[in-house]
């Protein structure tokens, strides 16, 4: 072996716990890289190969009813490689032992079992047999939430008649990846999807030899856009709603974001990590050239050239680096596979497929090191210019002054130790300053991390106290004439009703457009509450429309502008409706009108779709069970049940990712405070040794070497705060925010948890260089001049 | 006959062996040593003899192998780290070769910094008044001589008014006329508040202001010699 490898080999052992440490803020970025990297790379496949092997279809559309004929001039259409058409409907379950209603999705299947697109994966049992009716397959994410299993019977509402049906399967669709019915909540526990004989369906809702749902198999290289188009014209006098691609189907675009989130945080979490990691090789390096200038200078004297010792120099930081990278890489993996696991039970993928590609470590590593190196080089350059004469002499002793604090007269009342440590901080400001630096960024880590508990927890109340106030909303078959809130206001436990009216619309202004629902509610709604940005009460105007403010913005129309509407119910109706102004709601992209303008837009009478019910809660049961045997009801969700299953799965979440991103933080918090401990240690250690020959106690000569880490820590930690609120505002800002838009919001028992951990990553590492003041050799010192 | 003064550090069968792996380096091999309060001794030795190891035990800095040394009622080569802490801080003063001043504290601290922790310090400013650097007590250690650096030891040692005070080749890094202003402030220390001196030297002439003399080699006392008539610095020369 080289002899300058031998020296790296010792010169790294020596060091080997400020390198490990090093090596582990390394691993800690590489490990976010490589772990949001690959469950990104991971989700989109296994999305992918789903839709691939599900034959996902590309363009979807819901129409009234259309005779099955239809379906073939859809398949005419140029472009269209396939059409599945089917009926559909929600209807209200009843399972035993569940009070509140449930939503079931029923969709038709052909009579060969498995529609030849968006085909069901079954997980347990088996599809429904030829002519068995009653016979239903049910999505996975309920069944399992409602603990059903094949060979439970359920009851459901079917148009008005009551109906058991029986499960013979447990099944997934591409469809439903993310179960929901439209909102950005995922609800398996109040939502259903349930697969039955299409026949038997389309008798009961008397659409025999018809289909109110349609979906289209695009011919490669076909324009999405023309076929939407076709079909719409097509589909117009059927009571076509306007068709939609993948990039609009809930489920997808749901889906679709949260795998752009991954990548977000993948390319953005690593940042702090390498730069930490880049700092500390860059102080560490430093500090052993300077310590081994005469080193260097003797092997320059030897005949070694520059070329072979900054070689040397380098090869210290790239094999920290490696080691960061084999961890990182290993921990990586580990994480990226955990959170493949964690995606693919929140949504709802037949199969678990982790991959990593290579490229992703490969990258991961090959940028790590070129930072790396990239820190080295300053360092570097000075071994290479150092001239061995001059080497060959220690350098001159540091020079002390006054100081600002003693300028400033502030050291009468403070004790020689204390100014001993002033002064040292004093002396060396850009070391002090990176270190409070370094810790600030591992209390803004942890801090953006954990926020989201808090940013989820202000989310659902502003959405679910603030503004939807109603405890279950009912939604009727179809319009009905406004009296019927009478009826539902005597229904047992209801407190308080409210009616309102929600049409599926488009919204064009200029070449932009969105589909939406506008909800329409009377101006002196109480459960349904208008709020801004501020959660100041907004008033609903006459006419006109108010837009959420993120709407207002994707259609860039302002107040007083006005937009077209074009409502994408039964009558397709068009107008230009004036923008009154903007609504800052968190969740979805809606719109508003007064529901009297509204009726009037859709040139009907004095209609409601549905009312929503504040209730006496501990007649909840009894209200629910009313509704179930109310025939004119298709559905009713309620607010409990809803919020129930999203807290459960989201605290899950939430934990996982505290803990992540607080042992990744701690990483940095311990590298940062060891590092510079050990530094200021080694540079100090003659200086502490004579102190203890004075008859200074080891725990009193800690104190001078800590006390500077302390002053250090606690100034860090509040500067970590700002910091860590502006990064997690910045992640806010880069995540894609189409159907929630989550605010930064952060408690202080958060802020207090991110002060705490660090307080205790720096007392831990405190400790361990505590461990080493201990153990100066007293004597060794006093031989050797500073 | 004048009644013996007690003795303070009394020493039996002292050996001290250092361990570097396989090999054992003897640094003493059995010293016995009696020295009597007020007294200076001089330790006179060739290189590696053993004297800053014999120095090191009787302060307090380190612990003998085998043995037995005491200081008045204070077990030294039973003491644990933080007993022995102890004793430093409230008996003795170091003087060493390197000064070992606080590059970041001025001369006023670099005394006061003792004088914060032990029981009856004298006054910083009497202490620096007494090595005779009063003007320039608001000096960092850079900013001064070699000769003055060991002067503020010196006053750094003094001021916890030790009962011995203990001295590593003091005048090792100074020159002629440098290292006898700093032996003259050790006499006089010894003279005007009765402390024990123990100081190492290389420099047999320096010998002539001590008490006794103690000669050191191969980590044995060899011989052991009273001084008849004792010498002022000033009257030494070499
Ligand atoms: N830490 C140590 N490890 C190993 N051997 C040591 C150690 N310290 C001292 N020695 C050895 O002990 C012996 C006595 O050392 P000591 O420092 O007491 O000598 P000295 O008389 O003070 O010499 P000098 O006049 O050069 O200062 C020497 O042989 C030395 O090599
Ligand atoms: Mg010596």
């Amino acid at each position: 072996m080289n002899l300058l490898d031998k020296k790296l080999l010792r010169d790294l052992w020596r060091m080997r716990s400020q390198a490990f440490t090093i090596a582990l803020v390394v691993a800690a970025g590489i490990a976010g890289f490589i772990g949001s990297l690959s469950t990104y790379d991971s989700m989109q496949w296994s999305r992918a190969s789903y839709y691939d092997a599900a034959r996902f279809a590309d363009v979807f559309a819901e129409l009234k009813r259309a005779p099955k004929a239809i379906e073939r001039r859809i398949a005419e259409i140029p472009g269209v490689a396939d059409v599945q058409s089917t009926v559909q409907f929600d209807v209200t379950l009843d399972i035993p032992g569940i009070a509140e209603p449930v939503v079931g999705r029923m969709i038709g299947l052909p009579e060969g079992g498995q529609p030849r697109l968006n085909r069901i994966f079954i997980r347990q049992g088996r599809m429904p047999e030829a002519g068995q009716a009653h016979e239903v397959v049910v999505s996975e994410g309920f069944a399992s939430v409602r603990h059903l299993k094949p060979g439970a019977t359920l009851a459901a509402l079917i148009n008005g008649k009551r109906e058991t049906l029986k499960i013979v399967g447990i099944g997934l669709s591409p469809e439903y990846v993310f179960a929901t019915r439209g909102g950005a909540f995922p609800d398996d526990r109040g939502f259903g999807v349930l697969w039955i004989d299409r026949v038997h369906l389309a008798t009961a809702f008397n659409m025999e030899g018809a289909f109110n749902h349609v979906a289209v198999k695009l011919a490669p290289g076909a324009s999405e856009r023309v076929v939407i188009d076709a079909l719409d014209r097509l589909l117009e006098p059927y009571g076509g709603l306007h068709a939609y691609g993948r990039s609009d189907q809930v489920s997808n675009k749901i889906l679709t974001q949260e795998i752009g989130q991954q990548k977000v945080m993948g390319t953005t979490l690593p940042l702090p990590f390498f730069g930490v990691a880049i700092f500390l090789l860059n102080v560490v390096l430093s500090r052993i050239v300077s310590t081994q200038r005469e080193q260097i200078a003797a092997l320059k004297a030897l005949g070694y050239g520059n070329a072979a010792i900054a070689t040397h120099y380098l090869k210290f930081v790239l094999v920290i680096t490696m080691l960061g990278i084999v961890i990182g890489v290993l921990v990586g993996a580990w994480f990226g596979h955990y959170m493949t696991r964690m995606y693919t039970d929140f949504f709802h993928f037949p199969h678990l497929a982790y991959r990593m590609q290579p490229w992703i470590p490969l990258l991961a590593g090959g940028i790590s090191l070129l930072a790396a190196v990239a820190g080295a080089l300053s360092t570097v350059h000075q071994v290479v210019v150092l001239a061995p004469a001059q080497a060959m002499h220690p350098p001159s002793p540091p020079r002390y002054r006054k100081m600002l604090l003693e300028r400033l007269g502030l050291v009468h009342w403070l004790s020689p130790a204390a100014r001993m440590v002033i002064r040292n901080m004093e002396r060396h400001p850009l070391r002090v300053l990176v270190t409070i630096f370094g810790i600030a960024i591992s209390v803004a880590v942890i801090l953006s991390g954990t926020f989201w508990r808090d940013a989820v927890n202000y989310l659902i109340y502003v959405q679910f106290e603030a503004v939807q106030r109603a405890d279950a909303e009912v939604v009727f078959n179809e319009p009905m004439a406004a009296r019927v809130r009478h009826e539902i206001a005597h229904a047992p436990g209801v407190r308080e009703t409210e009616v309102s009216r929600i049409v599926p619309v488009r919204l064009v202004s200029g070449h932009l457009s969105y589909r939406t629902v506008i909800q329409g509610i009377p101006q002196d709604a109480r459960l349904h509450r208008l709020l801004d940005a501020n959660l100041r009460s907004v008033p609903l105007p006459r006419a006109g429309i108010l837009l959420t403010d993120r709407l207002a913005q994707r259609l860039n129309v302002h107040a007083g502008d006005t937009l077209w509407v074009e409502s994408l119910e039964s009558t397709r109706r068009k107008r230009e409706v004036v923008v009154a102004g903007t609504v800052g709601e968190l969740i979805g992209l809606s719109a508003y009108m007064e529901i009297g303008a509204l009726n009037r837009f859709m040139g009907e009478s004095d209609v409601v779709s549905g009312i929503s019910v504040a209730l006496d809660k501990s007649r909840e049961k009894d209200f629910f069970a009313y509704l179930k045997g109310h025939p004119k009801i298709a559905t009713s969700g309620s607010k409990t049940a809803m919020l129930q299953s999203f807290k459960e799965t989201s605290a899950k979440n939430v934990l996982f990712f505290t803990t992540i991103f607080t042992g990744f933080a701690a990483v940095i918090a311990f590298g940062v405070v060891y590092n510079s401990a050990r530094i200021a240690l080694a540079e100090r250690a003659w200086e502490l040794a004579s102190l203890r020959v004075l008859g200074f106690t080891r725990r009193e000569v800690s104190a001078f070497l800590l006390g500077e880490l302390a002053i250090e820590i606690v100034l860090a930690i509040p500067l970590g705060f700002p910091l860590g609120y502006f990064i997690a505002w910045g992640l806010i800002q880069l995540m894609p925010h189409e159907t929630l838009v989550l605010p930064v919001i952060i408690q202080p028992d958060t802020y207090a948890y991110a002060g705490i951990a660090i307080l205790l990553a720096g007392t831990v590492s405190a400790l361990i260089v505590r461990h080493r003041v201990d153990r100066l050799d007293l004597v060794a010192v006093l031989k050797t001049r500073e | 006959m004048q009644p013996a003064p007690p003795a303070v550090f009394v020493a039996h069968g002292l050996t001290k062996i250092y361990r570097m792996g396989e090999v054992e380096v003897p640094a003493l091999r059995g010293v016995d040593l009696e020295i009597y309060s007020g007294e200076f001794v001089v330790l006179l030795g060739p290189s590696g003899s053993g004297k800053s190891t014999l120095l090191n035990i009787l302060g307090g800095l380190d612990t003998p192998t085998s043995g037995e040394a005491h200081w008045r009622d204070h077990d030294l080569a039973k003491s644990d780290e933080r007993e022995l802490t102890r004793y430093r801080r409230e008996h003795v003063g170091f003087v060493f070769q390197f000064y070992n001043l606080i590059p970041s504290l001025t001369v006023r601290e670099n005394v006061a910094l003792v004088t914060d922790i032990c029981p009856h310090p004298m006054d910083v400013d009497e202490a620096i008044g007494l090595v005779g650097l009063s003007e320039r007590a608001n000096h960092f250690p850079s900013q001064l001589s070699g000769g003055e650096q060991q002067r503020v030891a010196i006053a750094r040692a003094i001021a916890k008014r030790p009962d011995v005070l203990l001295c590593d080749e003091p005048t090792g890094a100074l020159d002629y006329t440098t290292g006898k202003v700093v032996l003259e402030v050790i006499a006089r220390i010894n003279q005007e508040f009765g402390t024990t001196a123990v100081v190492i030297t290389h420099n047999a002439a320096i010998a002539g202001m001590a008490d006794r003399v103690m000669r050191l080699a191969d980590g044995r006392i060899t011989s052991v010699e009273h001084n008849q008539n004792k010498l002022r610095p000033a009257e030494l020369s070499w």
